[in-house]
């Protein structure tokens, strides 16, 4: 269990200002300039040791991917902060902009020096006005104090940030669809290779970190990579923004160690299921994207990469969705495949057609209106898209159908024979 | 160079190369939808999936960069499946229409679904219904069809520079569209049809006319403008169904303008079919012999001194040896091929010839346009010029009125002496003329068919020499003509003799009653009323502009109705070949020409197309040389004189309207309507 | 010649429009200081902050013009802005109500209660999702997940999230709203953030 000593989100609810002044209270922006001065890297190495991997999903060791960017470049290299937090039961990153947008910022500066970056451009959704805002004037607070901008915190090191409003595509949380879009295009994702490190934002080298991954950087450089690589266990270290919402009792946000087990994560921060342990059906574990597990795997499961992966699912966004016994499950992951569909950019095959393919059987298959061979071939379809796009969400699209089919074909079953039974019965 | 093993065999690739490429060079054939060798890699059909060890996933092989070591499966059973998969994914929505379907029998859906498809539709939903959009009079849309492969979107984006059309919405309820649905403007549109792996972007003038399968395909040269771009004539018992470019990579690589390919239905309007003779002040059909009988007597009336002969923008080679033959018999000096009046000789041929050549332009670094607006005057020619500058470290420079052709352009002057200024290095362009390694020139045709154009080629001969334009193993002169014929003629020499009048002079003498008879062979842009007051004999195809003055007509054949040669802007000679046969009484043009020189007992000895064509090289033994270009020495040519103030204007003020052809066809004529109403929109929202 | 036809909305007809559209003094300034933000030669990627910018301006949706309009002040394409305009959500390229309220319907909010929060605004403003209210005032939506899943379910209107709803919450909510007031947004279960409801389980130590 974390000791509060060991949180870096202190103000993770607000209870103190967002400022300048608030945060240094809090220990942000203590000795910045020191840090920058120790080197690209120095910075590199430490990120690297502390094992922390990307928050934003993906699970990537953040070290290993700054150390792709080019060494030497002449002209510009950017950072690139993906604030587009869109993942279904996700909502961590919206807490940090909003009571903590001087650790972000820090953080951007740092990683900034890392990679050598020249300017750095934070996406944030455009739904997020408020956070926005604050966010902004914070930037503003630290452009005004001298952090960021010439001669950052007395470094001699140059770095301009900027923020970026999205408009409202959930595709943009896909590094390089974000890319198109802060080039002004529709957010697209790219083909890949190459990858942003080599040709990214204005077909320059860039990095693109979400902000839990920015915003807890200056901590492990200030504490230590030691300190991070401490918590958690090898592999899967430090700490994480746990959002728990659906069915429990006290649906929260909160900082935790990476590994805490499922079960300890929502009976001791979320006030536990609904009617109880025993009245859990399921749990998606890290945001939408990733299989739900059924609860006697909840019974057990620990939260980090690694063993998520091991149950067929991920830690993801780690944003947890507790289903309890009166949940419709059927209907549940219809209707995550009913914001794919929405959500698909079109432009590739597999995901265009067959997001929306999916989500009208799932709705047949919530109904009972379908034949029981139909379970296999809805499977199927999740194969034929798997895989088989230029990003990652015609996978997300295909996982929570594959969960569903793996942990509760009985209920598929069972729904259409009920179906059957009672069209028999009426006619 | 990488090696890559493909399904067991070693290949090397050339470095840069794609996975799908050396899939090829493996011979294995990979599917494709998105994917065009000619447009950027958008990967997004997903069909060319193959397996590469160590990848977890399928890779797109069009998008993949081939690299060393590499080892590809593409007949494993999970790129099987991955391809029925996308196939079953892309049938899903696709209509059940192919009976109806225009594509039918040349779509690439249809072929691949056969090849690689499911023999059978999972798909129990209610497909999805797209409504169709406005493209414009060329090309229909049937949306429902579309499998949003985004090749047109490419195509007008980079080949024709015209950014109208985009993919609006997204996920399933992407739509290809220009939103506001409006009439795209690029004069290259119709080659998206081509493009269109279904039947979701059609003809409009050929849509529901005919089936692929029905139609006679026939090779040819089109002649609507100077490029001289490879084309099929599909047609259908007598009737020429529609027009496709043909690969020609020199030429016109794969594309054909708007022009060339959808002004076919002029060739059945207006058309003579019938010889005429003007009787009491009415035409009067009549038959060949009297026909020529007629012409025949008044040519023998009339004393050759007083008989002028002037040849149209689309007559063949082996017509013009016709008239030559007769000119030289009947005795008149007053022969011109130049009916524009440009002040073009024969010799030196590098003064009328497009000698960078048009895959030379991509050699290019610098190009300078004189006079010219090559994106209406030779669509794909400019479409070249696109494509080089968009490879970088290209720049265009302009003297002459502007005018946008899709890439920037420098505005040096406007007129002849902006040119002069420069021929005499009073211009800060000079400079980085002079500094480029690989600079060309193009001048237009109407530049030197102003009254100044003999000093106006002079000045541009000064600037070629000054600039270093011609060097060992690069000529960067070139003059970009707008008619097909006129290569053709300047190579034969059509030309006044010793004494004779040209262009000018004949219409002077008209004037003067010095003229009394002018044989007109396919003349349409001679200002009618100035040939009026002679005895005008007509041979031509269309009731045009030069019908209705005509005492005599005699009923010619266009270009899709004979064997013939033609010499493009380059001086590329090229045949066109007989589709169809000419209407009605209407025979092809030298056999005319032949016929009333026995007529006129004149004797021409030319009676068979072997014969005619052995004169032709021995009058300019490069025409021999079928489709390849004779590079022209270089020498001087040109007036000097003094110069006119008046601007540059390209002679192609309507782009869709530059022949009796294309004056006929209704298509044209609704291009061209509104093309002329976005230049001067009476109403709307932006006056 | 008459006037180009216009654009045609998904279900066939012709979409309103309006004459002309021109960023007032105060948002022009605005455009100019966010084009400030990007490397010369990449305006484009001024474009969504330009037409939110627009779109506020407008009374809460896109004309043609008003696309034109930042296509042309940014040297665009105007069907690239076109494409911009119809992928994102948050643009509305036909006439809606100026207040727009949107309900979180994704399975966490679903999951949470977000039907009531939708019952609640179908009563309340009298359109169904996709509808302005008959006054014209309100534009009703069902969006996808607003990522504030811990306080679910989730109302948005205009800038701000209303979070911890239910029926009856939501329904204060917006009865307020079409009353002219503005409630105060957050929780309106009272808590603070995503804190848990019944008081924090971390940060205990945490001094100020």
């Amino acid at each position: 269990m974390l000791h509060d000593r060991d949180r870096i989100f202190t103000n993770l609810y607000g209870e103190r200002p967002w400022t300048l002044d608030a945060a240094r209270r809090r220990g942000d922006w203590d000795g910045t300039g020191d840090l920058v001065l120790k080197g690209r890297d120095w910075l590199v190495k430490e990120m690297k040791e502390s094992g922390l991997r990307g928050r934003g999903g993906a699970g990537f060791p953040t070290g290993l991917k700054w150390s792709f960017m080019p060494k030497q470049s002449a002209g510009p290299v950017y950072l690139v902060v993906n604030a587009d937090e869109s993942e279904p039961g996700t909502c961590k990153d919206r807490e940090i902009i909003r009571n903590e947008p001087h650790k972000l910022i820090e953080g951007c500066l740092l990683a900034g020096a890392a990679m050598w970056c020249t300017a750095g451009y934070i996406y944030i959704r455009g739904e997020f006005v408020q956070e926005a805002r604050i966010l902004q004037a914070a930037i503003d607070e630290a452009y005004a104090a001298g952090l960021i901008g010439r001669n950052a915190c007395g470094s001699g090191y140059d770095f301009e940030l900027y923020l970026h409003r999205g408009a409202g595509a959930y595709i943009c949380g896909e590094e390089t669809g974000l890319l198109e879009s802060l080039e002004g295009k529709k957010g697209q994702p790219r083909l890949k290779p190459p990858f942003p490190a080599a040709v990214g934002l204005y077909g320059r080298p860039t990095t693109v970190n979400n902000v839990e991954t920015i915003a807890v950087a200056p901590t492990i450089f200030r504490r230590g990579a030691a300190w991070f690589a401490g918590l958690g266990r090898p592999g899967n270290t430090g700490t994480k923004i746990f959002c728990i919402s659906g069915h429990v009792n006290q649906p929260c946000t909160v900082e935790e160690e990476m590994g805490i087990p499922l079960k300890t994560l929502l009976e001791k921060h979320a006030g536990g299921v609904r009617g109880g342990w025993d009245n859990l059906l399921a749990v998606i574990p890290g945001g939408s994207s990733v299989p739900l597990l059924p609860k006697e795997i909840c019974d057990t499961v620990k939260m980090d990469f690694d063993s998520l992966r091991e149950v067929q699912s991920g830690l993801g966004t780690a944003g947890v969705i507790v289903m309890d016994r009166s949940t419709d499950i059927v209907k549940a992951i219809a209707r995550l495949s009913k914001f794919y569909m929405h959500e698909s950019c079109g432009q590739c095959t597999p995901c265009r057609e067959g997001t929306g393919w999916l989500w009208r059987m799932m709705e047949r298959m919530a109904r009972g209106e379908a034949e029981t061979a139909e379970i296999d071939q809805l499977l199927d379809v999740t194969k034929e898209i798997e895989g088989h796009t230029i990003c990652a969400l015609g996978d997300a699209a295909a996982w929570p159908v594959q969960g569903l089919i793996r942990h509760f074909r009985p209920e598929l079953e069972r729904r259409i024979r009920d179906h059957k039974l009672a069209r028999r019965a009426a006619a | 160079m990488p090696k890559l093993t493909i399904d067991g065999q070693l290949v090397e690739v050339p470095p840069g190369s794609t996975v799908l490429q050396a899939c090829e060079a493996a011979g294995r054939e990979i599917p494709v939808f998105c994917f065009h060798p000619r447009l950027n890699i958008a990967g997004n059909c997903r069909m060319c999936l193959v397996e590469v060890e160590k990848s977890p996933k399928p890779q797109a092989s069009c998008a993949l960069p081939a690299a060393d070591g590499m080892v590809v499966r593409t007949d494993s059973p999970a790129v099987h499946k991955a391809r029925r998969g996308v196939l079953e994914l892309l049938l899903i929505n696709h209509p059940l229409d192919c009976p109806i379907c225009d594509q039918g029998g040349e779509c690439d859906l249809q072929d691949l679904t056969l090849f690689y498809g499911p023999d059978k539709s999972r798909f129990q939903e209610n497909k999805r219904p797209v409504a169709d959009k406005y493209l414009g009079p060329l090309i229909s849309t049937h949306m429902t069809r579309c499998i949003h492969c985004t090749r047109c979107i490419r195509f007008l984006n980079e080949v024709a520079g015209v950014e109208e059309l985009g993919a609006v919405h997204r996920g399933e309820h992407m739509e290809i569209t220009t939103w506001i649905e409006a009439a795209l403007t690029s004069e290259l549109s119709g080659n998206i049809v081509d493009l269109c792996p279904v039947g979701a972007l059609n003809s409009k003038p050929y849509e529901y006319r005919a089936r692929t399968w029905e139609l006679k395909k026939t090779e040819s040269v089109d002649v609507l403008d100077a490029v001289g771009s490879s084309i099929r004539i599909d047609s259908r018992g007598n009737e020429v169904m529609r027009i496709l470019p043909r690969l020609h990579e020199e030429v016109n690589e794969e594309w054909l303008s708007d022009k060339s390919r959808f002004a076919a239905d002029g060739l059945k309007k207006r058309r003579l079919d019938v010889p005429i003779l003007r009787r009491g002040g009415r035409l009067e059909p009549v038959d060949w012999r009297t026909a020529l009988a007629a012409v025949a007597e008044r040519i023998r009336a009339t004393p050759p001194e007083r008989i002028a002969i002037l040849l149209g923008d689309q007559v063949d080679c082996e017509t013009m040896v016709l008239a030559r033959e007769l000119a030289a018999r009947i005795g008149t000096p007053h022969l011109d091929c130049r009916q524009d009046g440009a002040a073009l000789g024969s010799e030196p041929r590098a003064q009328y010839l497009f000698n960078t050549t048009i895959a030379g332009i991509e050699q290019a670094d610098l190009c300078l346009l004189v006079g010219t607006d090559p994106r209406h005057e030779a669509a794909l020619v400019n479409a070249r010029i696109r494509k080089r500058w968009r490879r970088g470290g290209f720049q265009v420079a302009r003297i002459g009125v502007p005018a946008d052709l899709t890439y920037p352009v420098e505005e040096l002057g406007l007129g002849p002496q902006t040119l002069a200024d420069l021929a005499q290095g009073r211009h800060s362009f000079a400079e980085r003329l002079a500094a480029a390694g690989r600079p060309m020139l193009i001048l237009g045709a109407g530049a030197v068919a102003r009254p100044d154009g003999a000093a106006v080629l002079a000045q541009a001969h000064a600037l070629a020499e000054r600039a270093g334009l011609v060097r060992e193993g690069w000529n960067g002169f070139n003059l970009l003509h707008t008619a097909a014929a006129r290569v053709g003629g300047l190579e034969l020499g059509l030309l006044p003799g010793p004494g004779g009048r040209d262009v000018a002079g004949v219409l002077a003498g008209i004037e003067a009653g010095a003229i009394e008879l002018v044989l007109s062979i396919g003349v349409e842009e001679i200002e009618p009323k100035r040939l009026e007051k002679a005895f005008v004999v007509h041979l031509g195809t269309h009731g045009d502009r030069t019908a209705p003055i005509a005492s005599a007509i005699l009923p010619g054949a266009a270009w899709t109705e004979k064997n013939a040669t033609w010499v493009n802007t380059e001086g590329r000679p090229q045949r066109g070949r007989l589709a169809v046969f000419p209407p009605g009484e209407a025979k092809e043009d030298w056999r005319i020409l032949r016929a009333l020189s026995e007529a006129a007992g004149l004797g021409v000895p030319l009676d068979t197309l072997e014969a005619v064509r052995a004169r032709m090289v021995e009058l300019a033994p490069q025409l021999g040389e079928v489709d390849r270009i004779r590079p022209a020495g270089w020498g001087s040519f040109g007036r000097p004189g003094p110069v006119e103030a008046a601007p540059f204007r390209s002679p192609v003020a309507d782009f869709y309207r530059t022949c009796a052809i294309t004056r006929a066809s209704a298509v044209m004529a609704e291009c061209s309507a509104l093309a002329a109403a976005r230049v001067q929109p009476a109403t709307g929202t932006h006056g | 010649m008459s006037a180009a036809p216009g654009r045609k909305t998904p279900h066939g007809a012709m979409a309103p429009d309006v004459a002309s559209f021109a960023f007032t003094p105060e948002n022009l300034e605005a455009a100019r200081a966010i084009l400030a933000r990007y490397p010369a030669g990449r305006q484009a990627s001024a474009v969504l902050p330009l037409l939110h910018l627009a779109q506020a301006q407008h009374g809460g949706w896109l004309p043609r013009a008003a696309l034109d309009h930042v296509a042309e002040f940014l040297g665009m394409p105007r069907i690239r802005v076109y494409e911009v305009a119809s992928f994102y959500d948050m643009y509305n390229t036909e006439p809606v109500g100026r207040v727009q309220v949107r309900v979180c319907t994704t399975t966490p909010c679903w999951l949470c209660g977000s039907d009531g929060v939708l019952k609640a605004a179908r009563e309340v403003l009298g359109c169904e999702p996709g509808e302005s209210s008959p006054d014209g005032r309100f534009f009703l939506r069902e969006f996808e997940c607003l990522g504030a899943c811990a306080n679910a379910p989730v109302l948005w209107v205009d800038d701000e999230f209303y979070e911890d709803l239910t029926y009856e919450s939501a329904k204060a909510v917006l009865e307020a709203l079409v009353r002219g007031e503005r409630p105060t947004p957050g929780p309106q279960s009272g808590r603070k953030g995503s804190m848990p409801a019944g008081g924090k389980t971390t940060l205990l130590e945490v001094g100020e």
